[in-house]
């Protein structure tokens, strides 16, 4: 048992690891949202070279490990001249990679929104950017509820990533933990189950967002 | 980058193609296995399965591979860096890929088994047969995005010191001194292995949708 007091004592490695991982996992899974709206509204309309360029960036991230990209922006970027801390590179990289999977998202239930709902919005006078702020993305987040949360667990696993570019994070904790003390089998399993303590928490948070979006009308998932 | 790196390349590729091939093929199997044995509703091992499939779920793949590789050798059980990779890269996927098979076993039509039945068809010979196939060409796009999952997952396996696709651009960039283009290539043999499989989960929606199922 006195593994676990060794694991009690090393408490403050796994707090501030663990605070590490929910603030890049909290900061870039906002951003990752707010870009992929922001993706979904500048390629509402005809396709031009640019929405076509916008289109080939997200199909290269779906096509790219996450990992890669990470790499490209902290070990490939300095090669240009630009430097970036592990932080800073790992969150971008988050914002980058995940906010073009939740605008594919938003993509996919867009093209089956009804026509209907958009043509009304015209008719009552809504110009361009209010019918997409007040009609097109609430039906597209509030239908896309279950999707955008597992893209949400995914996007907090791809923080442990971040390890091997060496961002303190809660894996990276552990590890620095069970290399110290060798506890290997006990660190891990308190980082894996902070981990699954947050991905229950984000599931059942979607669950209520679903709850929340069924009253308001939006029950035709 | 010269033809020496590109060949590093390609054989870094290698690892991470056959790594995660043998993954996915014990993990495709495992999950239909689970998600079999979770249909016959035994008491505990549903829940004790329900679990395994909840934790694997919301582990990352990192956290996986470091905890299976260190912790293993001090309850006895030694593995080499291969074994311990295609273990976590399995119980990572397996736990997917049984949701994907129970899905597909909740959905299948009653009205068929009857049938069998009806002209004495064994319970085994109506699996293989009848429902198997179908089970099959119904789930097989959702597991080959688990199986494009997996791969761009499969990075993880380089943190316990396997010369993988992404870890083998540090190989290359600690001779040249420039990282960037072999990240750069590595993004590329990336996008095609991906590419391909996006292309075969669209043909195999086609089959799907064709076959009406």
């Amino acid at each position: 048992m006195n593994e676990w007091m060794t694991i009690w004592d090393a408490r403050d490695a796994f707090f501030g690891g663990f605070l590490n991982t929910l603030k890049l996992f909290g900061i870039s899974a906002l951003l990752g949202l707010l870009l992929g709206a922001l993706l979904l509204y500048l390629l509402e309309g005809p396709s031009n070279r640019a929405r076509q360029g916008l289109g080939l960036f997200i199909d290269a991230m779906r096509t790219i490990p996450f990992l890669i990209l990470a790499y490209l922006l902290y070990y490939g970027l300095p090669q240009g001249g630009v430097r970036l801390s592990a932080d800073v590179a790992g969150l971008i990289a988050l914002t980058l990679y995940h906010g073009a999977y939740f605008c594919e998202i938003f993509r996919s239930q867009r093209r089956v929104m009804p026509k209907g709902l958009i043509e009304a919005a015209q008719a009552h006078g809504f110009r361009h950017h209010l019918v997409f702020l007040r009609i097109i993305l609430p039906n597209v987040v509030m239908t896309s509820l279950p999707l955008i949360g597992n893209q949400l667990i995914i996007c907090l696993k791809d923080t442990a990533f971040l390890c091997i570019i060496t961002v303190k994070e809660v894996t990276a904790a552990a590890n620095g933990v069970q290399a110290t003390y060798f506890i290997p089998m006990k660190a891990f399993l308190v980082a894996i189950m902070l981990y699954w303590i947050i991905s229950l928490l984000i599931e059942y948070a979607i669950r209520w967002l679903g709850r929340l979006g069924k009253q308001r009308g939006f029950s035709h998932v | 980058m010269d033809l020496k790196a590109w060949l590093l390349l390609l054989e870094g590729a290698w690892t991470t193609l056959w790594i995660s091939g043998i993954a996915i093929m014990l993990g495709v199997s495992a999950g239909l296995l689970i998600a079999l044995v979770r249909r016959q509703a035994i008491p505990l091992v549903d829940q004790a399965l329900a679990l395994y499939i909840s934790l694997a779920r919301a582990t990352p793949l990192v956290t996986l591979v470091l905890f299976l590789f260190l912790s293993l050798p001090s309850v006895g059980i030694n593995l080499n860096k291969n074994v311990a990779a295609i273990l976590a890269l399995t119980l990572n996927t397996a736990a997917f890929n049984a949701e994907i098979w129970r899905s597909a076993l909740n959905n299948f039509s009653r009205d068929q088994r009857e049938a069998a039945q009806a002209i004495g068809m064994t319970d085994w010979t109506f699996f293989r047969r009848i429902m198997l196939p179908q089970l099959f060409t119904v789930s097989l796009p959702a597991l080959v995005n688990e199986m494009s999952f997996l791969i761009k997952g499969s990075p993880a396996i380089a943190v316990i010191g396997l010369v993988d696709l992404t870890r083998v651009t540090n190989r290359i960039a600690s001779v040249t001194y420039e990282p960037l283009y072999p990240i750069l290539g590595a993004g590329l043999i990336y996008m095609v292995m991906i590419g391909v499989m996006v292309k075969a989960q669209a043909s195999a929606e086609n089959k799907a949708r064709r076959l009406a199922m």
